[in-house]
């Protein structure tokens, strides 16, 4: 780049090697049944899997279709708000766009009757108490702040019952 | 086709660049074009002698450029050649590499260059995988958000000691010291150091991950007539698999996935290997965070289940244990995503050329690479050697 002839003006001039461009997407997300009954029932706090015919297992959110049978999940079960931690972490990292306040645990929580965990908060207990096999319930929001979202269950926390063996657990941890 | 069979290939040229946080000094065009000159180099080989380019990269999403390989055709003289993008997340450099080994085997070129890279310093990977989800608390943290849990079951069910994950951080980056092209070289790294670093994703910390690098690797692949033309030897292809799986199933076991145990049977199979912790002299495995080299001596079938911690705490892994794992210094060294799968292959490779210089391993005649990808649901894995198949 030394033998580059600059025109006077730009003689002394530190030269742009790199620009910032950040890039912004809209989505326009389609749910499909499955997962549209999902929401819809968390608007009314009600927790709705589907069950398998071909495996028994019960999938949380449901995804209209096991997986592993390649069946459609048709039968639905409305799942208790209760259910057991099988592994977590604790984010200790904050990044842009994200705005939750660190440190937060971040668990695998496997719903009682059904047989794949979900991933979301655990509050209302010391980060380093938070342990595979602890028993949690979800905490809503408020009546009026129902919405069809996950985010209508705030967090779990725990309820107090004793540990379940992790050893149990295995395959959903 | 009943009776036809794999024609035999060897990768005969490797190249890599120098890997930083930021190569401000090259385009990625400019950092490809270094490694693929490298590779037709050390292959005694010029742009012209190549038939077909297979390229391989992460998620478009990184660098924000969709569809790079579209720009990238002339950097690697691929003008009236046939060019190919491969894409399998994490493990994209590996089943970069098998791809255009199967373009040689099964007869339709004779020399084809492979390339992948990354350029972490113009991209936010942290971001790219922690989009937001629709509808869904935004508890998702990165790479180390989705893996920590399952590092955490690893640990419970295999009552793995805390420290392990410090011990393979610190193999890793003594070993970079010995890799000229290594991003990290830390000369004045501890086991202190490493213990004392930040809880990123308890059970992870600072140190027990990879850095964000630039970098590329290219490697030229041919069939058996041009395996003898260079003046190093070739490192033959034995054997070369890939598996998937779904990232989410009810009874999925996250720590030593299906698709991961199946890869290697079937790559070991393919090679005739039967005691493969005997029989392979050399790993270059796909670890990003320290704990994932216990996890996969297992489901490599490297160790029992519940014991690949204990080859680390031996020694074993070291380079001059019996079963040495990354002795470039690896993913934690070293981690342009893209190509980090393929500089696991290209190690691979290097050790059985014996041109791996200071992190030669003495006598390597047989050797793994390996790389996953995605929630751990894409794997890629081949087993090359100094001898040629039969």
């Amino acid at each position: 780049m030394s033998d580059l002839l600059l025109p006077p003006s730009l003689e002394g001039v530190e030269m742009v090697r790199s620009v910032r461009t950040p890039a912004h997407l809209d989505y326009s997300y389609t749910p499909g049944r499955a997962m549209s009954r999902f929401l819809t029932g968390l608007a009314e706090k009600k927790i709705r899997g589907q069950r398998c015919p071909s495996c028994g297992k019960v999938y949380v959110p449901p995804r209209g279709a096991c997986p592993t049978d390649g069946v459609p999940t048709e039968e639905e079960v409305e799942l208790p708000h209760t259910g057991t931690i099988t592994t977590f972490c604790i984010v200790n990292v904050s990044f842009y766009g994200q705005g939750m306040e660190i440190p937060y645990v971040s668990a695998l929580v496997l719903l009682d009757d059904s047989d794949i965990p979900l991933m979301h908060l655990v509050q209302e207990v010391p980060y380093d108490q938070v342990r595979t096999g602890m028993r949690v319930e979800a905490v809503w929001v408020s009546d009026d702040e129902l919405k069809p979202t996950l985010e209508s269950i705030k967090w779990f926390r725990p309820n107090g019952e004793p540990d379940r063996d992790a050893s149990t657990m295995r395959g959903n941890a | 086709m009943a009776g036809s069979r794999k024609q035999r290939a060897a990768i005969v040229g490797i190249g890599q660049t120098k890997h930083m946080s930021t190569r401000g000094d090259v385009s990625i065009a400019g950092l490809i074009r270094e490694a693929a000159l490298r590779a037709l180099e050390d292959a005694e080989m010029t742009w012209a002698d190549i038939d077909a380019v297979v390229i391989g990269k992460a998620p478009d999403f990184f660098e924000g450029v969709m569809m790079p390989e579209l720009f990238l055709a002339d950097a690697l003289g691929c003008a009236g050649k046939p060019m190919l993008r491969v894409h399998t997340a994490g493990s994209v450099g590996g089943s970069t590499s098998i791809v255009a080994a199967s373009l040689v085997q099964a007869g339709i070129h004779e020399r084809v260059l492979t390339v992948a890279f990354e350029k972490q310093s113009e991209s936010e990977a942290m971001w790219a995988l922690s989009m937001p989800m629709p509808f869904a608390p935004p508890t998702h943290a990165g790479a180390g958000g989705y893996f920590a849990p399952h590092i955490r079951s690893y640990m419970r069910r295999s009552g793995a000691p805390d420290h392990i994950g410090v011990l393979v951080a610190l193999k890793d980056r003594l070993n970079a010291l010995k890799n000229p092209y290594a991003h990290l070289h830390e000369e004045d790294v501890t086991f202190e150091k490493i213990a004392d670093s930040v809880m990123l994703w308890d059970p992870i910390r600072y140190s027990e991950t990879c850095p964000s690098s630039d970098g590329a690797c290219a490697m030229v692949i041919t069939n058996e007539a041009g395996a003898s033309r260079g003046s190093l030897p070739p490192a033959w292809i034995h054997g070369a698999a890939m598996r998937s799986e779904p990232t989410m199933f009810a009874g999925r076991d996250v720590v030593s996935p299906r698709g991961s145990r199946e890869c290697a049977a079937d790559v070991f199979s393919q090679a005739g290997i039967v005691a493969r912790r005997r029989e392979i002299d050399v790993v270059e495995m796909y670890v990003p965070f320290s704990w994932y080299e216990p996890m996969w001596l297992e489901s490599l079938g490297f160790a029992d289940e519940g014991k690949g911690w204990t080859m680390v705490e031996d020694g074993s892994t070291q380079m001059d244990g019996d079963l040495p794992v990354n002795p470039s210094g690896g993913v934690l060294s070293t981690n342009p995503i893209g190509a980090s799968g393929m500089l696991r292959f290209a190690e691979a490779a290097m050790q059985v050329r014996g041109q791996a210089g200071e992190h030669q391993i003495d006598g390597a005649r047989t050797a793994l690479g390996h790389a996953y990808g995605g929630g751990a649901q894409f794997f890629a894995m081949w087993v090359v050697g100094a001898d040629k198949p039969a």
